[in-house]
């Protein structure tokens, strides 16, 4: 085994910690260096028009998940919970509203500033209407809602990029302009999705490169590193298009020389089984949950999670030629904002093209965008491919649902009905340790 | 005062036929108005709106689809749930897998929350022989972005009804439907009314019931039973006990047992308003007849419909006044929140809304339910002593 990645840090990672910690210093010092800043979603984020109007991008997802990383949500989400919200709603509000109570700061220990602009991208979940509704209370800040139409026969149809656009157009930009003081320059907006484009195309590079025996990554506890800057306050910087370089000139050196995927313990040994995960992940105790993979050789080739910011392996790429409606399609097409026959057809695509062993999901007591209705997902993948499939639960941010030796026995035993299926005998490494 | 014994037998036999009605989950009534005429069509719905017009003027029957209740053994549909989702997509699937909606044509999925938003799909992948369609409305109020975008909605509608029945759905049959939907609605506002001004006349599990019987029944038939109730109720005696009044929020989507309706009344509040099925009364007056049907019917919900969570609100300084109007306008004394377990549009609303009746110095209570609790107890207990501390606050 080489040394663990902690020791080891690739160029890539080196750089995505940098871009992170630089925009956490940027929104700590946003007041004094006199920036508006605006708050929205992962899923449907408009990173690239936010930028035009040289305002900062705080996502309220992402503060929740490195507050989880960092195992300070439990106490956040039981001050929310003392507050008055319910055990039963989502943790990732919890945790934001818990850690805005205790005087709002950041992951990294410094004070976040309030948003100037609540950009209530309403794709996918929702729970995200009720969140915004919630800060919007607390901060007393301008409020944009953006609704994006769910994809409920599967299909965009012109009437939802019509009624999406015309909400920039009438709505959002409006705001935006208002609140940063900044003229709306549809160039500006026309560069900075060239940039995502060209970003998008390395990162689909990276995530295909899975479908290798064995693969270079893990495309669900890596993968959740490698959507950082596509899905969050990069996407249409110059930082992330080198971000995604660098990935990929790594991931294609790994490829070259068979290796399979870096883990929290160095280099993966033996890819055992390869998995299809649905769900998110538990962040709490995301090493812990990692290991349990890794330690038994199971990579995840494929994952629905690193889809929820955008379906960039379907095809999609932002289009500066047609800028707002490429924004428009961009929300649409989200993962959680495809109906549940989607969902199904594409979770299939990636057993087959992936070639996975198995369907794991992962279903998040928070989540009922992602849960409602898994169970039934898992019977048709089953029935589909004839595929064995694992249905495990968690929490996202809540540690109180993280049950590691639940989850262990699962998915040991999961991994045993996998060897069976496979004639018997016990599984055969793909490539030797 | 004596009362004619025939008015209070005619009380008696309404809500006797109501009650009927809420047992059958095989839907008889549904199956024979169908049978009863070649080319009929049911389309089911589920909470919180459809416009039941466009349905009617298909010549179809608007068929409210609120999950099993109490009296459902739910055995298939636990098998695709878990333990952390609501009751009432479970029971909505063992009412599909047990046969019992099987001569449903059609099933509307409204953007409620992302459970009902999912179930949209699973009823496509369960039955493919059923049109299956998420009913989205608009969350942008201007008639030019929201309004347009809600018309095509429609449109797409109007046309998947007119397949599914063989019918053009023509602008006159649409207003023809929207002048009894008006009509009903009148009716629906009517029976609150006379609720909210004399609570002892007109309990609280009887409008329910009443409320029940338009889900299923056809709305002309409906309209008739609600003047029949709306006389015999008024004519009938009954004793008016020393209730405090409350508003009773939370429960639009998943239905609290009947029991817990006839708990809370016993345990001394009379409830002169709720939320249980927010599509009999959701646009507040007349939908327009003059012009463009679908146009009017857009025009109602962006301007003149009722509040609930699944709405957007996009004015702050008005958010949860609608609570608070409701509370004077039927004199109500506190607010029950009842909502579902683990129902996101009712739980993340709540503390919202808790504030803004703080704000108004409202009192209120808050417990959670399921459409099969059997345990009544702890529900009769809270909703007693909030009565008692009701009665004790407005006591000089
Ligand atoms: S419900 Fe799911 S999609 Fe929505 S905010 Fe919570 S975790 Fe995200
Ligand atoms: S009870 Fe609440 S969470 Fe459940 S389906 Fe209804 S609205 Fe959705």
């Amino acid at each position: 085994m080489t040394p663990p990645a902690a020791v080891i840090k690739d160029t890539s990672m080196l750089k995505q910690k940098e871009m992170i910690s630089g925009n956490y210093r940027k929104l700590e010092t946003a007041v004094a260096d006199g920036r508006k800043v605006a708050a929205t979603f992962v899923p449907g984020n408009l990173n690239e028009l936010i930028m035009c109007f040289d305002m900062l991008n705080n996502l309220p997802e992402i503060n929740a998940i490195q507050n989880g990383l960092r195992k300070k949500t439990g106490a956040y989400i039981m001050e929310a919970e003392k507050r008055g919200h319910s055990e039963d709603v989502c943790t990732y509000v919890k945790a934001d509203l818990g850690m805005i109570a205790k005087g709002n700061i950041g992951p990294d220990g410094q004070k976040l500033p309030d948003p100037d602009l609540l950009l209530l991208s309403y794709t996918g979940c929702f729970t995200f209407m009720k969140w915004f509704e919630l800060l919007r209370e607390h901060y007393k800040c301008e409020t944009a809602m953006l609704h994006v139409p769910y994809q409920g026969d599967g299909r965009i149809s012109k009437n939802m990029i019509s009624y999406v656009v015309k909400q920039l157009r009438e709505e959002v930009i409006p705001k935006l302009e208002r609140v940063s003081g900044v003229k709306f320059d549809i160039d500006r907006l026309r560069e900075n999705l060239a940039r995502s484009a060209r970003a998008e195309e390395d990162f689909v590079w990276v995530l295909e490169s899975a479908k290798a025996r064995p693969s270079p990554i893990d495309a669900y506890f890596g993968g959740v590193y490698y959507i950082g800057p596509i899905f969050t306050a990069f996407r249409g910087t110059e930082d992330a298009t080198l971000y995604y370089r660098l990935l990929r000139a790594e991931i294609a050196e790994r490829l070259a020389a068979g290796q399979g995927p870096v883990t929290p313990a160095g280099d993966m040994p033996a890819e055992r089984y390869r998995l299809v995960v649905e769900g998110p992940p538990n962040w709490t105790s995301f090493r812990d949950f990692w290991k349990m993979f890794y330690e038994d050789g199971a990579v995840v080739v494929a994952s629905t999670y690193t889809k929820v910011g955008g379906l960039y392996d379907q095809g999609f790429r932002h289009d500066p030629d047609h800028p707002l409606e490429s924004l428009a399609e961009y929300c649409l097409g989200c993962y959680t904002n495809r109906n549940l026959p989607s969902r199904v057809d594409l979770i299939e695509q990636y057993m087959e093209e992936y070639q996975a062993d198995g369907l794991l999901i992962n279903s998040i007591k928070s989540c009922n965008s992602f849960s409602a209705g898994q169970l039934l997902v898992l019977r048709e993948i089953e029935r589909r491919t004839g595929k064995p499939g694992a249905f495990i639960e968690s929490d996202l941010v809540d540690p109180r649902y993280f049950s590691p030796a639940n989850i262990k026995n699962r998915l040991e035993s999961y991994f045993q009905m996998i060897d069976q299926r496979r004639g018997g005998g016990k599984s055969v490494p793909a490539r030797a340790a | 005062m004596s009362t004619p014994v025939t008015e209070i037998i005619t009380v008696t036999e309404i809500i006797a036929r109501c009650q009927a009605l809420f047992d059958d989950l095989n839907f008889t009534y549904a199956r024979e108005w169908k049978a009863a005429v070649p080319g009929r069509i049911v389309v089911g719905y589920m909470p919180f709106y459809v416009p039941r017009e466009l349905i009617h003027a298909a010549g179809g029957l608007p068929l409210g689809v609120l999950g099993g209740g109490e009296q459902l053994e739910v055995i298939q549909g636990d098998a695709y749930y878990q333990s952390y989702i609501c009751r009432i997509p479970r029971s909505t699937i063992e009412l599909g897998v047990t046969n019992r909606l099987d001569f449903v044509d059609a099933m509307l999925f409204p953007s409620i929350c992302d459970v009902i938003r999912n179930l949209s799909g699973m009823w496509k992948i369960m039955f493919p022989k059923v049109r299956s369609r998420y009913f989205d409305v608009p969350q942008n109020f201007s008639d030019g972005v929201g309004g347009t975008f809600y018309i095509h909605e429609l449109t797409e509608l109007r046309e998947m009804l007119a397949e599914a029945s063989g019918r053009a759905v023509t602008d006159a049959a649409i207003r023809a439907s929207i002048a009894l939907y008006n009509e009903n609605r009148a009716l629906v506002r009517e029976v609150y009314a006379f609720r909210a001004r004399q609570p002892w006349k007109a309990p609280s599990a009887e409008v329910y019931l009443l409320m029940r019987a338009g889900m299923v029944l056809a709305v002309e038939e409906h309209s008739r039973m609600l003047r029949e109730y709306l006389d015999a109720a008024a004519a009938a005696d009954r004793p008016r006990r020393d209730n405090s009044r409350v508003v009773v929020t939370g429960a639009f989507c998943e239905q609290p047992p009947l029991n817990l309706i006839k708990s809370i009344e016993l345990s001394g509040c009379y409830i002169v308003d709720d939320d249980f099925m927010l599509v009999n009364r959701w646009e507040q007056s007349d939908v327009s007849l003059d012009g463009d049907p679908v146009a009017n019917l857009a025009q109602a919900y962006l301007h003149n419909s009722a509040n609930t969570s699944a709405k957007y609100e996009p004015d702050p300084a008005q958010k949860g006044l609608y609570l608070v109007a409701a509370v004077k306008r039927t004199r109500a004394e506190g607010v029950i929140f009842a909502s579902p377990s683990f129902c996101d549009p009712a739980l993340l609303e709540r503390p919202m809304l808790q504030r803004v009746l703080a704000a108004h110095d409202i009192p209120f209570i808050a417990f959670k339910y399921a459409e099969n609790s059997g345990q009544m107890q702890p529900i009769r207990e809270q909703a007693g002593t909030f009565a008692d501390s009701i009665k004790l606050w407005s006591t000089p």
